[in-house]
């Protein structure tokens, strides 16, 4: 226990280090295979990408840390943006003014947030494992939205949610803006707010938390709320990206997040990781998929480059963990 | 060496030292065992117990010239494998039984490991349980999963499973760590049988008055080093403190009167069917309240209705004279009640987790500045706590789990006393810290006494109660059955009365 803990301890120091001189592996390779890595265009692609990953992965770092998951962030992402498309219709579909956008977007964070309430309160109440009870919302979800949108796109919104979409302030594009909001909220959240202490302390043992006096049953429920209010962010920023809403949108990302997480040093078991640990973990996953893309490589070929990359990551961290562990021993 | 007379030496280890990175565990240490001898390895935690253990079985290999020789074998590199079969097996502290399997299977694994053909046959499996099981004259359902076995049943499970196969020497390491009185009775009974059978027994305990009851010979280490070999015959726990800890420990009953100082918790018929009735109980202001029994007394059900874990069925709690009814322990928490879990390891501290982070959880409102934790309170509370109770720590940011057992007990203590309570409850203070730590625990809790804090002191440790509270109360099937003055009744006379 002894050496694996502080072991540990001294990772989640030695983690942004190892992560960034990775990055600076990345950058060096692919500017050295491709003349078109090191351009505005380039990283304005990077930026564009990176925001819907990374909200979905933020939406997934909470319940991670407290112990859980959650496996319905894509969908509840999705149903929450189908309210907003329905507030958009009714109120004139290309016609609706932004103040239905508005209203539209936070009954959509309200959906999503009530779907992270649902799974939160019977995972801290009925102590079911979280794995089980988001996979049955993420069912649930799914069939629900491809009942109600009968498996198609529903498009049609006003010009501006595409220029969110796209658009950009001072040549920052508006949905990396958010993105990097949200960061700075988590960061906030787990470095300095109450909930976000309990959130790691949860995730290490809960029955000794609420031996200490803390509500771990509010506690647990309010984390994935939480999640699942973040999931909407993601949900409302994917649909300004493609100008529709589908339920399948951004399905892929699902198991993205979760290995974004790990690769950022999260402990799967809970209790410990960093914001910033797993926002270069992001920034490095969209460098090697926009590289390989700029040498012609095939889009499935990336995805497994991603697979390769993070076997590699745990084989060095074991390698490391080895390494610090001979030395402690001298031998 | 020339062979003796006497029985031979069933296990003989000379120089045997051990390192780990730069720290010595064991140095230059000799330990022998004669057959059918009982034999006790005292020490405190780290005095080098389990390395020792460990490198007699295999599982460690010992520094260059170490000497070890297993059944009258010279035995150059012992393996787990090979020490098994020379007769040495061991009981580790938490059994390493498999919960899911039935008995039999548990019993019977050992010797199907390497078995040819590599099927088990469920009546060999019954045989081989029923014949470990028959030299310790204790019958088993043997298809029962071993989950549905009581701890003290599973020991047995455990013992049985040492014995298969041509066994001359097990290790038992803290057998009774978990155990009732009853229960280690009958145990011990098991270990003399073993004894009188040609069985060696090496007897690995904290509670001495056991040791001194079983054992012919001590064998007692102290940070890594041997102390000496001692008959028990004539041994008195203070003389063997005394050998483990190199100081002196004088254990005087504390014991005042407290009568005239306003009651801080008054209990009146309070009841929670199938686990306490009908508890009367005052503690006033600066009173420990001693409650002794055995395990299953009540006692620690008492203590979680108090702390607002469980609701009462019937009966009273008033604190300061006035009516209390708490929904969690975070209504007890803010009416002043602080309770030390008898469970350290998985319910006191969140072992992963900081040394700062645990002191700093159950007050963590306190240190709220805007709605955020402030990074300065927080380094103020946590270095005042560590220097207040005189922990030795690393750096605050340290895993809790780093710390000895003496120093966690304090963090525990620190974390509670930041609350301010007014009523400490204390379950079990001083399980898994050493003796020469335990003193330093109770002269903190003596010192908070005297400050005027009320404290219910709840151990199955009759000796603790009698030397650290005022009164002492007895408790069994769930009643208080009698109340003892520390100054007019000897410890003996109390330990007979909870233990008989």
């Amino acid at each position: 226990m002894g050496p694996l803990q502080s072991f540990l301890k001294a990772r989640l120091g030695t983690e942004v280090i190892g992560l960034g001189l990775f990055l600076l592996l990345v950058v060096v390779v692919f500017s050295l295979l491709s003349d078109r890595f090191l351009t505005a265009a380039n990283f304005g692609s990077v930026a564009v990408q990176l925001p819907e990953l990374g909200l979905l992965t933020l939406a997934m770092l909470l319940p991670i840390l407290s112990g859980g998951l959650n496996l319905a962030v894509t969908y509840t992402a999705n149903i929450s943006t189908l309210t907003l498309a329905w507030v958009l219709q009714a109120n004139g579909g290309p016609e609706a003014g932004f103040g239905a956008f508005l209203f539209g977007s936070v009954l959509a964070l309200a959906v999503g947030g009530a779907s992270g309430f649902v799974m939160g309160a019977v995972v801290a109440y009925s102590r079911a494992h979280p794995i089980l009870v988001s996979l049955a919302m993420m069912i649930f979800l799914r069939g629900l939205g491809e009942y109600l949108t009968r498996g198609g796109d529903i498009s049609g919104f006003p010009d501006f949610v595409a220029a969110i979409g796209h658009g950009s302030i001072l040549g920052v594009p508006a949905p990396l803006i958010v993105f990097l909001v949200c960061v700075l909220l988590w960061q906030i959240l787990l470095g300095r707010s109450r909930l976000g202490f309990f959130t790691y302390m949860v995730g290490s043992n809960i029955e000794a938390t609420r031996y200490s006096g803390v509500n771990t049953k509010r506690a647990l429920t309010l984390i994935y709320t939480l999640s699942g209010i973040m999931c909407a962010v993601a949900g409302i920023v994917m649909m300004a990206r493609f100008n529709s809403v589908r339920v399948g949108h951004g399905e892929a990302y699902l198991l993205i997040t979760v290995l974004a997480c790990f690769l950022g040093g999260v402990d799967p078991f809970g209790g410990f990781g960093r914001v910033t640990s797993v926002l270069l973990a992001l920034v490095i996953l969209q460098l090697l998929s926009s590289g390989l893309n700029l040498l012609g490589a095939n889009q499935h070929l990336s995805t497994a480059v991603w697979g390769l990359f993070l076997i590699a990551v745990m084989v060095l961290r074991f390698a490391w963990k080895r390494w610090i562990e001979m030395r402690r021993n001298g031998t | 060496m020339a062979e003796q007379a006497a029985p031979a030496a069933v296990l003989a280890m000379r120089a045997v030292s051990k390192t780990f990175g730069g720290v010595q565990a064991l140095r230059d240490v000799s330990f022998a065992v004669r057959a059918g001898e009982v034999h006790c390895l005292a020490g405190e935690n780290g005095s080098g117990k389990s390395t020792l253990i460990k490198i007699a079985t295999g599982v460690y290999s010992a520094d260059a010239g170490a000497e070890i020789d297993i059944a009258g074998r010279h035995v150059t590199a012992p393996t787990p494998g090979l020490a098994r079969r020379l007769g040495v097996s061991v009981i580790w502290q938490d059994l390493a039984l498999f919960p899911e399997m039935t008995v039999a299977e548990n019993i019977a694994f050992e010797a199907l490991l390497g078995a040819r053909p590599r099927l088990a046959s469920q009546r060999q499996l019954r045989e081989t349980a029923e014949r470990a099981l028959g030299r310790l004259g204790v019958t088993l359902d043997l298809t029962a999963p071993l989950r549905s076995l009581p701890i003290a049943k599973r020991q047995i499970v455990a013992i049985a499973r040492a014995l298969v196969g041509e066994t001359k020497l097990i290790f038992m390491d803290e057998p009774t760590a978990s155990l009732t009185r009853n229960e280690t009775d009958h145990l011990l009974q098991i270990v003399r049988n073993l004894s009188a059978s040609g069985v060696a027994v090496v007897f690995v305990s904290h509670r001495l008055a056991e040791v001194l009851e079983i054992a012919e010979a001590v064998t007692v280490l102290r940070d890594g080093g041997l102390v000496g070999v001692f008959p028990a015959e004539g041994m008195t726990q203070s003389r063997l403190t005394e050998l483990m800890t190199g100081q002196t420990f004088d254990s005087a009953v504390s014991a005042r009167d407290r009568g005239t100082a306003p009651a801080v918790l008054e209990l009146r018929g309070l009841t929670r069917s199938g686990e306490y009735q009908d508890i009367d109980l005052t503690i006033r202001a600066g009173e420990t309240v001693g409650i002794t029994g055995l395990i299953g007394a009540g006692r620690t059900e008492l203590g979680h209705t108090l702390f607002g874990m469980n609701r009462p069925g019937r009966g009273e709690i008033r604190l300061h004279g006035k009516p209390v009814s708490f929904r969690s322990n975070k209504d007890a928490i803010r009416a002043g009640i602080a309770y030390v879990s008898e469970d350290r390891l998985s319910l006191g501290l969140i072992q992963p987790q900081s040394i700062a982070d645990n002191l700093a959880l159950p007050v963590l409102d306190r240190l709220l500045s805007l709605g955020l934790i402030s990074p300065r309170r927080k380094t103020a509370l946590v270095d005042g706590w560590i220097r207040d109770l005189a922990v030795k720590i690393g750096k605050p940011e340290d895993p809790v789990s780093t710390l000895s057992g003496g120093n966690q007990q304090r963090i525990v203590l620190a974390k509670w006393l930041a609350t301010e309570p007014r009523l400490l409850i204390l379950d079990a203070p001083t399980v898994g810290v050493d003796v020469g730590a335990r003193a330093g625990i109770f002269a903190i809790i003596r010192r908070l006494a005297e400050q005027g804090l009320a404290i219910l002191l709840i151990s199955d440790e009759a000796p603790e109660v009698h030397f650290n509270a005022d009164r002492v109360l007895h408790m069994a099937g769930g009643r208080i059955v009698e109340e003892f003055d520390p100054r007019e009744t000897s410890l003996a006379a109390l330990e007979l009365a909870v233990y008989a």
